[in-house]
């Protein structure tokens, strides 16, 4: 069995005043295997996010189910980490303490957790960086210390809001090489949330493109460009194909109207 | 910036304050001077100066009592304050009950307590001690409570997908999320509650500042009614750079000072 399995998850707001609740998602299935990166793309707005705090367990569904390693979520899992669209470090914690900080919730902080912490700081090349406070640091910088956070209890399932949407696009290219580096390295599995076509197709395994709210997948691509990729891959035809193919599902590329 | 400019700014800065106040004693002077006014109406500042050093172990016998008074009520309403903002943004119920009794005592001028309070706790320490805790208890309770209702969601959600404890949440996450509002809140009130003692000092008293202040003008000792002025002015800047002090100490806690809000 795959390691997660979504089967018709359905999510209905309620909305004040109003009898008739406002569906977010309308039905989404699909699974994926463990060491997997799935990319949930599709416009801003239409329910990826809400999808991905689902299978978080931060929100409940209105119908339908997700099983990680076949257990139904229903209530937040420490196994799991959550990178969000800003870094949401504590101003108040230096950079190795902000990162050790879901060890402390976890009881877990201890030499051996201090040592994990320092390696994924080295990892993501801010090993002279662990003393200092967020605000010294640059958003992209901000935002490798929110990812060593989410590694540090070694999660079984990475959960990726958006991450590197706030970020200048040479940096964001620099963390997607950087993310696809730490999972080669410690084999996470990875759901990532993004509105960018060719974040996802270049990160991914698996596409996931979704229509407007109310969300459906409309177009399920497999990406079996080999790994590691690097630039040469953007400009290769096969990821110029993948990514015609996605713009197509997503609505933005159509087909010219004298088209022969 | 150049180190030399830098330097020549620094010069600035230790020469122009002192010349500033030089120019408004000297403009004060000279008012008193220019229209024949009397030491009753306006004491020169020399006539201020000398009364102050006349009077210096009776001006600062008083200060200590407002000062006692003042550091008192707040630091009562800094103690009573951070808990009670804790327990209505921790619990919904707690909050719909108290918040409305809050908000309407917060409205009553305190000014108006005073003759009440004295009724009931005496013209001795106490008096002043409430009235100060009153003034200064409402903003530290408003910014404390809007502090901890103010933590980021994202992090929030963090803890609850790591299962932590509600103690955690809150002493881990919301209450040093919070630090910079009680901070903030409590320059408001550190100023608040020295108003707070000599307001009870004028309303009944035989000691204080605000008391020197009163029987002064009564027995129409200007020069002495201003040095006690001067003494008021100093006990609320001092107040005030003790909590900056605090807010130093607390540094390491606090977001860089281009986050505050203050």
């Amino acid at each position: 069995m795959s390691f997660g399995v979504l089967e018709g998850v359905r999510k209905e707001f309620l909305r004040p005043g109003r009898s008739v609740p406002l569906a977010a998602i309308e039905e989404a299935s699909f699974a994926f295997e463990k060491g997997e990166l799935v990319s949930l793309l599709g416009p801003s707005g239409c329910g990826k996010t809400t999808l991905l705090r689902i299978i978080a367990g931060l929100i409940a569904k209105t119908g339908g189910s997700v099983r990680i390693r076949g257990e139904e979520v229903d209530a937040p899992h420490p196994d799991f980490g959550f990178v969000f669209q800003t870094p949401n470090l504590m101003p108040w914690r230096n950079v190795l303490e902000n990162v050790l900080f879901p060890m402390e919730i976890l009881r877990r902080s201890d030499g051996a957790a201090k040592r994990r912490a320092l390696a994924l700081l080295e990892m993501t090349g801010l090993a002279e960086f662990e003393l200092a406070r967020p605000h010294q640091l640059s958003g992209g910088m901000q935002q490798r210390v929110a990812l060593c956070r989410a590694l540090v209890h070694e999660p079984a399932l990475l959960l990726m809001d958006e991450p590197f949407g706030a970020l200048d696009e040479l940096t964001r290219m620099e963390m997607n090489d950087l993310l696809l580096d730490i999972r080669a390295r410690t084999q996470a599995t990875v759901v990532f949330v993004t509105h960018s076509i060719a974040e996802a197709v270049y990160l991914s395994d698996q596409v996931l493109v979704f229509s407007r709210r109310p969300a459906r997948i409309v177009e399920q691509i497999r990406v079996s460009l080999p790994y590691p990729r690097s630039a040469a891959t953007r400009y290769s035809g096969a990821f110029t194909a993948l990514e015609h193919r996605a713009s197509r599902a997503l609505g933005v590329l159509r087909e010219p109207a004298h088209a022969t | 910036m150049r180190p030399d400019r830098a330097a020549g700014e620094r010069w600035k800065r230790v020469v122009y304050p002192p010349l500033g106040i030089a120019l408004a004693l000297a403009l004060w002077h000279w008012i008193c001077v220019q229209f024949s006014l009397s030491t009753t109406v306006l004491p020169k500042p020399g006539l201020v100066l000398a009364a102050a050093l006349e009077r210096r172990d009776l001006i600062a016998a008083e200060f200590w009592v407002t000062l006692k008074e003042t550091v008192y009520g707040f630091g009562l309403a800094l103690a009573l304050g951070v808990p009670i903002a804790v327990a209505i943004t921790a619990s919904k119920t707690l909050n719909l009950m108290f918040s409305p009794i809050l908000i309407a005592l917060q409205s009553v001028p305190k000014v108006a307590l005073a003759p009440i309070l004295l009724v009931w706790l005496g013209t001795g320490i106490e008096s002043k001690l409430a009235i100060a805790w009153l003034v200064a208890f409402f903003p530290i309770v408003v910014d404390t409570a809007a502090g901890l209702q103010s933590t980021p969601r994202e992090l929030l959600e963090l803890a609850r997908s790591l299962r932590a404890s509600r103690w955690q949440v809150f002493s881990k996450v919301q209450f040093p999320a919070a630090l910079p509002y009680i901070v903030t809140g409590s320059k408001v009130a550190v100023t608040l509650a020295v108003i707070g003692a000599v307001i009870g000092e004028f309303v009944g008293s035989s000691e204080g500042l605000g008391y020197l202040l009163l029987t002064a003008t009564s027995q129409i000792d200007s020069p002495l009614a201003f040095a006690a002025l001067f003494a008021l002015a100093a006990l609320g800047i001092l107040a005030y750079l003790a909590v900056v002090a605090a807010e130093r100490l607390l540094e390491p806690w606090l977001p860089p000072a281009a986050d505050r809000r203050d």
